[in-house]
């Protein structure tokens, strides 16, 4: 089957036609291959005695009985053996080659399809209406190859259609152009979609890839737009040494070596020691990452970037965002940085390698949090909400929006009692939290769940209740403790009612959306 | 469907987001319920009685004596649980309720349900009984109502199905 109806791509625009088409060459090699490669290495390593014994003259000493190599040569089985080894290694590249054949993928207007297999066959589609983001990685290996992977994130667990891999220059533009078709609302054909100058030649081929992997950018047509935040390296110090973990982390080595000299009780390193590497990793890590990072607003969607070394590039579709966070460890309010978050609904965070990150400002002054919330929250953070946001982040003062705990919930939030609460916008909930780390959390109408109202016998003796709005699975759990139980429940009617109002009003935009689309494309063909 | 009538009132303090009339489930259910929460409770008490085992103090026979005091009170607010599990199809959202003592309320829009699931235990396939879960893309949303006749569960199911067809948004 996956014959001569398998069309050989070349541009980003040919491999998107709706036929099937097969991934780069050394994709066997990349996918799988390096266990061979490895296990290779390793029977040569064990071999390296033998090998220089051959070419020195000496025999390797008399040599166990045991040793499989010993036998052979001992029997005169070599030519036996080598036809053996030369047997295995053409099954296995006859293995890769049709694993090749076989591995096709093809993108049409609607869905994203991927079969591979040779024995067990899978065919895994995606519709390109739920398609979360794509991400782009490029290992270190596969740069080597001038080859990068593309993992497109549909809604759902485990729901990961991933192109591994493509040839490194139609990875970007493809994703663009399934991301145009993704939003449905614009005519993908006509995008200037790069083509990729084959000459064929094997210097021409090894020159290009040269300037592929010293040029990790790709495409200078497809370069990210200007970031709207640029991050600088004092801040990031600066809120990395003030962050809540570098100060557990501080707080954890002074305890370890009090403990440690006072009552020398050496054993208690043996336990801190693995805590502190794996907090330590984590700031550095964080660091690090945050370095080069970036925000755009893209065509296709919000764009971050991250990372130094191995750099990954993040593209969310509009309206993919489930919720956001805005919160302040404790000890940057003098400095009024906030770090935002958010929940996206995918599952492929949990995968290697293409690691996406939740966190979608490591730290920014408030300015800079609006211009983020602007692009991840376009429409809900307008003139009239913007306010409500700035009180979300403040002190709690009387007729700010926000409608709070009564002061009967002091007994179980001593501190943060006024400022817990929420504001319902047609467009987005906002629950504001927490008065020692404050925490303001927003989710669109339109793109929550479902909602729950809880009570226990405590809360029920205080009149209290709790409200749970769902979210997609995430860092963030948008719940509100501890609200007036008739207050609470006038929130969970409102905010029952105001999803299905955001869920009409937006699948009424998008049937639109999608039919003006499509007959565009049509007209194009 | 099985019965339709007001729950039991609101406790004093309590919370009715949603008042009215609410569906209830069939008071088979009750046998269900009532033999997986003896099991668990007999579980809990043989478990709370190792510390008793490992020490031989006599005095700790009291953890498992009040585990097993409160699997019984538990156990013996069976019916009333059973008769507070209520859900109600409105016209854009299904509500469902559970709960006396800790009282849930959820709302899910027609348009979220991504898969209604009916599962059957052992006990309940042999009274007829079903329990319809709803799938949404929060994990968080954890919706069921046990203790469905079978035939209702598929009736229901199917509704559900063909109403969050008819209101399916883009996720």
């Amino acid at each position: 089957m996956t014959g001569s109806d398998v069309v050989a791509g070349a541009s980003a625009v040919d491999l998107a036609d709706g036929e099937w088409h097969r991934l780069h060459p050394a994709t066997p090699l990349l996918r799988g291959g390096f266990a061979f490669v490895a296990i290779a290495g390793f029977v040569l390593a064990n071999l390296r005695e033998r090998i220089l014994g051959l070419f020195l003259g000496g025999g390797p000493g008399d040599g166990a009985g045991g040793d499989p190599i010993e036998l052979i040569v001992r029997r005169g089985l070599i030519p036996l053996a080598l036809v053996v080894v030369l047997l295995v290694l053409i099954v296995i590249v006859v293995i890769f080659w049709l694993s090749w054949r076989v591995h096709s993928f093809r993108i049409t207007d609607e869905l994203v399809e991927v079969r591979s297999g040779i024995l067990f066959r899978t065919n895994r589609r995606g519709r390109l209406d739920r398609i979360q983001g794509i991400n782009i990685s490029r290992p270190l290996f596969a740069r080597l190859f001038g080859a990068a992977r593309l993992d497109i994130n549909v809604a759902g667990h485990d729901a990961n259609v991933q192109l591994a891999y493509l040839s490194g220059r139609n990875a970007e533009a493809l994703r663009r152009l399934i991301l145009l078709r993704a939003a449905g609302d614009r005519e993908a054909g006509g995008t200037a979609a790069p083509q990729v100058e084959h000459d064929g030649s094997l210097g021409g081929m090894v020159t290009q890839r040269a300037r592929e992997f010293v040029a990790p950018e790709l495409d200078p047509q497809l370069a990210p737009p200007e970031s709207v935040v640029t991050m600088h390296a004092g801040r990031l110090l600066g809120s990395t040494v003030l962050h809540d973990r570098t100060i557990i982390f501080v707080l954890l080595v002074i305890a370890a070596a009090v403990l440690a000299a006072a009552a020398h009780l050496f054993v208690v390193l043996f336990g801190v020691v693995p805590a502190l590497l794996g907090v330590g990793s984590q700031i550095v890590r964080r660091f690090s990452r945050s370095l080069r990072y970036s925000i755009a607003a893209t065509p296709d969607g919000v764009r971050v970037g991250y990372g130094l070394l191995s750099t990954n590039n993040d593209t969310i579709p509009p309206g993919r965002i489930h919720s956001v966070e805005i919160r302040q460890p404790l000890l940057w309010r003098p400095a009024d940085w906030w770090e935002v978050r958010i929940n996206v609904a995918s599952h492929s965070d949990r995968q290697e390698g293409g690691r996406r990150s939740s966190t979608i400002l490591p730290v920014g002054s408030r300015a800079e949090v609006f211009k983020v919330l602007e692009l991840v929250l376009p429409g809900i953070v307008g003139d009239g909400s913007r306010e409500l946001v700035v009180a979300g982040l403040a002190r709690a003062v009387a007729g700010d929006g926000y409608t709070g705990s009564p002061r009967r919930a002091a007994v179980l939030r001593w501190f943060s009692w006024r400022r817990n609460g929420f504001a319902l916008e047609p467009e987005a909930v906002l629950l504001r939290r927490g008065a020692i780390w404050r925490s303001l959390i927003a989710v669109p109408t339109a793109r929550m769940q479902s909602v729950s109202l809880r009570q226990g016998p405590l809360l029920r003796m205080l009149r209290l209740a709790d409200v749970h709005v769902h979210t997609v699975a995430g860092p963030i759990r948008a719940v509100l403790d501890d609200l007036d139980a008739a207050v609470a429940a006038g929130f969970f009617r409102d905010v029952a009612v105001g999803a299905v109002a955001a869920a009409r009003r937006e699948s009424v935009a998008h049937v639109a959306n999608r039919a003006r689309w499509q007959g565009m494309s049509r007209s194009h063909d | 469907m099985t019965d339709t009538t007001d729950l039991p009132v609101t406790p004093r303090g309590g919370v009715d987001p949603v008042p009215g009339e609410w569906r209830r489930v069939s008071p088979r259910y009750i046998w269900v319920d009532l033999v997986g929460s003896i099991i668990s409770g007999l579980a809990a008490t043989a478990a709370a009685t190792i510390p008793f085992w490992v020490t031989q103090f006599v005095v700790l026979l009291t953890i498992p004596a009040v585990v097993l005091i409160i699997a019984l009170i538990v156990a013996a607010f069976t019916p009333r649980r059973v008769r507070a599990i209520g859900y109600r199809l409105r016209d854009d959202d299904l509500v469902v309720r559970r709960g006396i003592m800790f009282q849930r309320f959820a709302a899910v829009p027609y348009g979220r349900m991504q898969l209604v699931d009916i599962n059957r235990g052992p006990l309940a396939r042999a009274l007829g009984l079903a329990e319809l879960k709803l799938v949404t893309a929060a994990a968080a949303s954890n919706i069921t109502i046990p203790g469905l006749p079978m035939a209702d569960a598929e009736q229901l199911r199917d509704r559900l199905v063909e109403l969050a067809e008819s209101r399916r948004a883009g996720l």
